[in-house]
């Protein structure tokens, strides 16, 4: 009974902890509420992995509507490989956040903090669960309307124009995504993903496709980020609530860029997207310019938050890379560079989110000495700072060592060389706070601080730990994320 | 004549276009925060023609099963534009809402006053 239901209760159940988080209204207990749910993900999320894996593609018919007229909830070993990335990021998010929130929101809001954490899983999970593109916009938009809430409950005012910025940009984004949803029902009759997948070969006049196909990719561009379109990042991921800016940054573009796989490689195919167009020239020059351009603006930044919003820029930058080089080892690099960022981006902020709680510093100049007083919470830093880098030993060299090998694959060396430069100008930035942070005689400012809390502390080094052990054990990531790329490569039929 | 023809047939089209252009221009030139949202609104509301015209068929009835007629128009448009319109009233909402804080932290909604107002970064 439960088992069969899995795929809706994944989206459920975070849906109507929003809803009791709203009517408790009390702080702690709201926070109780959604650190229940956010550990029952995980758990649904490898229940329907091993479904996947039993059985192939898991279909539900929502409300018992078979689809293509209902609304499908399909699962498959892409989607529940980020289905899993997801949930568990969230549950960790959430057992590091009680004190960090407390800190940094007033009490009356904070029950109203998780509602909205809680409505932005629910959407970020129903887009990586469904099926439907009209369900996926719904959903898309569930997402975003929390995000812009959860950054404008940051402290400084300049929360609140980061938000409205990312609003403005994020709607326009949402907006062509739905243009392009109306032209592919206009030309294929169908909102169903599989469906059009299916009827897209019987089009004849194919210019409506491609119109479709630009607003799509450019309307999801703007969510993920990718670089021209990334101006509304790096002011949102500084000025959140340390604890929003970690869930962001290792879920929100990742769920983005699904649906930017989703729609070139299952719906519109491989053939058309990257064989009769410049998609793959499009997105590499993209992808190279995102990872030198945003690399070398994050070595200029005077605020730590965003310097490693521009990081994640460029880091974006590699994934696109492995996208637009569209081969099996190239996708699998993209794809394991999404879990793999996200689990570095996650232990870079945690560390940021222990040094705020303690000290309230976010500019690197203050951050003087700081390593010799929080010695853990900086050593984790460091570490997650150098799988950054693509040092070996750590998660980041292996996405590095998929994408270089795709390139030289492609006979691309340049683009091996480039790679290899964009991770030495994260040296420069990743090293400049390192050498500030380690090498300077404490700062007056920051004598008397000490480590933070036992959960913050703990969670930063378990993301910590896992860069490590899955930089050695790569069987799990990148075993899943090459499974992944072949069911990509093969279409959705 | 041979040019007219085309624009004809399909001015609802070009209504949208319209709108949907007029729309993004007005979030792009303006300076002031609410005649952004505005320009937004309008986007959104040309994406409603957009999905809403091609599913009327001239002469079509609404589809209930009827011996007299036999060509319906297709209802399924109009339910997803009812979606849309409720989430663009909620984003309308939370970029108002979000207005209405600004204002009150910086005593204006007009864009060049607030970054040239130079918040150091911290």
């Amino acid at each position: 009974m439960i088992s069969s239901n899995l795929p809706a209760l994944q989206v459920v159940i975070p849906l109507l902890g929003a809803v009791l988080a709203a009517l408790v209204r009390r702080g702690r207990l709201a926070w109780l509420i959604a650190l229940a749910v956010s550990w029952t993900m995980p758990v649904i999320a490898f229940a329907l992995l091993r479904q996947v894996e039993a059985q192939g593609v898991v279909s539900y018919a929502l409300g018992g509507w078979a689809p293509p007229l209902g609304i499908e909830y399909r699962v498959d070993l892409v989607s529940a490989y980020i289905l899993i990335l997801v949930s568990l990021m969230g549950a960790l998010v959430m057992s590091y956040a009680p004190r960090s929130v407390a800190s940094e929101i007033a009490p009356e809001r904070q029950a109203w903090f998780y509602t909205m954490y809680l409505l932005c899983l629910t959407g970020l999970l129903g887009i990586t669960i469904t099926g439907d593109a009209f369900n996926a916009f719904v959903f898309l938009e569930v997402s975003s309307l929390s995000t812009y809430v959860l950054i404008a409950l940051g402290r400084d005012r300049r929360a609140l124009l980061s938000a409205y910025q990312y609003l403005i940009v994020g709607t326009i984004g949402a907006t062509f995504y739905v243009i392009g949803v109306g032209l592919l029902y206009v030309m294929t009759g169908t909102l169903n993903l599989a469906d059009i997948a299916a009827r897209i070969g019987d089009v004849e006049n194919i210019r409506p496709l491609l119109a479709a196909l630009a607003f799509i990719t450019v309307g999801i561009s703007l969510k993920i980020a990718l670089f021209p379109v990334h101006l509304w990042l790096p002011n949102a991921y500084a000025f959140a609530p340390s604890v929003v800016t970690i869930f962001l940054a290792s879920t929100a573009t990742k769920v983005a860029i699904y649906l930017l796989l989703r729609y070139l490689f299952s719906v519109f195919g491989v053939a058309f997207v990257f064989d009769d167009l410049p998609v793959t020239e499009i997105l590499i020059a993209l992808s190279v310019a995102a990872m030198l351009v945003a690399s070398i603006v994050a070595v200029f930044q005077a605020n730590v938050k965003r310097m490693l919003a521009y990081s994640s820029v460029a880091q974006i930058g590699y994934i696109t890379l492995g996208i637009a080089l569209a081969t099996q080892t190239g996708l699998t690099g993209g794809i394991v560079h999404i879990f793999n960022h996200a689990l570095m981006k996650a232990a870079l902020f945690m560390a940021i989110g222990g040094i705020v709680f303690q000290t309230g510093i976010v500019r690197i100049e203050d951050m003087a000495g700081i390593g010799r007083r929080m010695p853990l919470t900086m050593g984790a830093f460091v570490i997650a700072g150098l799988a950054l880098v693509g040092v070996p030993g750590t998660v980041g060299f292996v996405s590095k060592y998929y994408l270089v090998t795709a390139a030289v694959e492609q006979g691309f060396w340049w683009l091996a060389a480039i790679i290899v430069l964009s991770s030495l100008i994260a040296l420069v930035y990743i090293g400049r706070v390192i050498e500030v942070a380690w090498f300077r005689e404490p700062a007056a400012g920051i004598e008397a601080a000490r480590e933070p809390p036992l959960e913050m502390l703990a969670l930063t080094w378990i993301v910590t730990a896992a860069i490590v052990v899955l930089g050695f054990n790569t069987d799990l990531t990148a075993g899943i994320a090459g499974r992944a790329a072949e069911v990509l490569l093969a279409g959705m039929k | 004549m041979n040019v007219l023809g085309p624009l004809i047939d399909n001015f609802n089209y070009f209504i949208i276009i319209f709108l949907m252009v007029s729309g993004l221009y007005v979030v792009v030139a303006r300076g002031n925060m609410i005649k952004k949202l505005v320009g937004l609104s309008l986007f959104q509301t040309s994406v409603y023609l957009l999905y809403l015209s091609p599913g009327k068929i001239l002469g079509g009835t609404p589809p209930i099963i009827d011996e007299n007629f036999q060509i319906y128009s297709n209802p399924l448009p109009h339910v997803l534009i009812l979606t849309a319109i409720v989430v663009a009233i909620a984003t309308l909402a939370l970029g108002l809402a979000l207005v209405l804080r600004i204002n009150e932290e910086y005593g204006t909604i007009e864009e060049d006053e607030i970054f040239a107002a130079g918040d150091e970064d911290t």
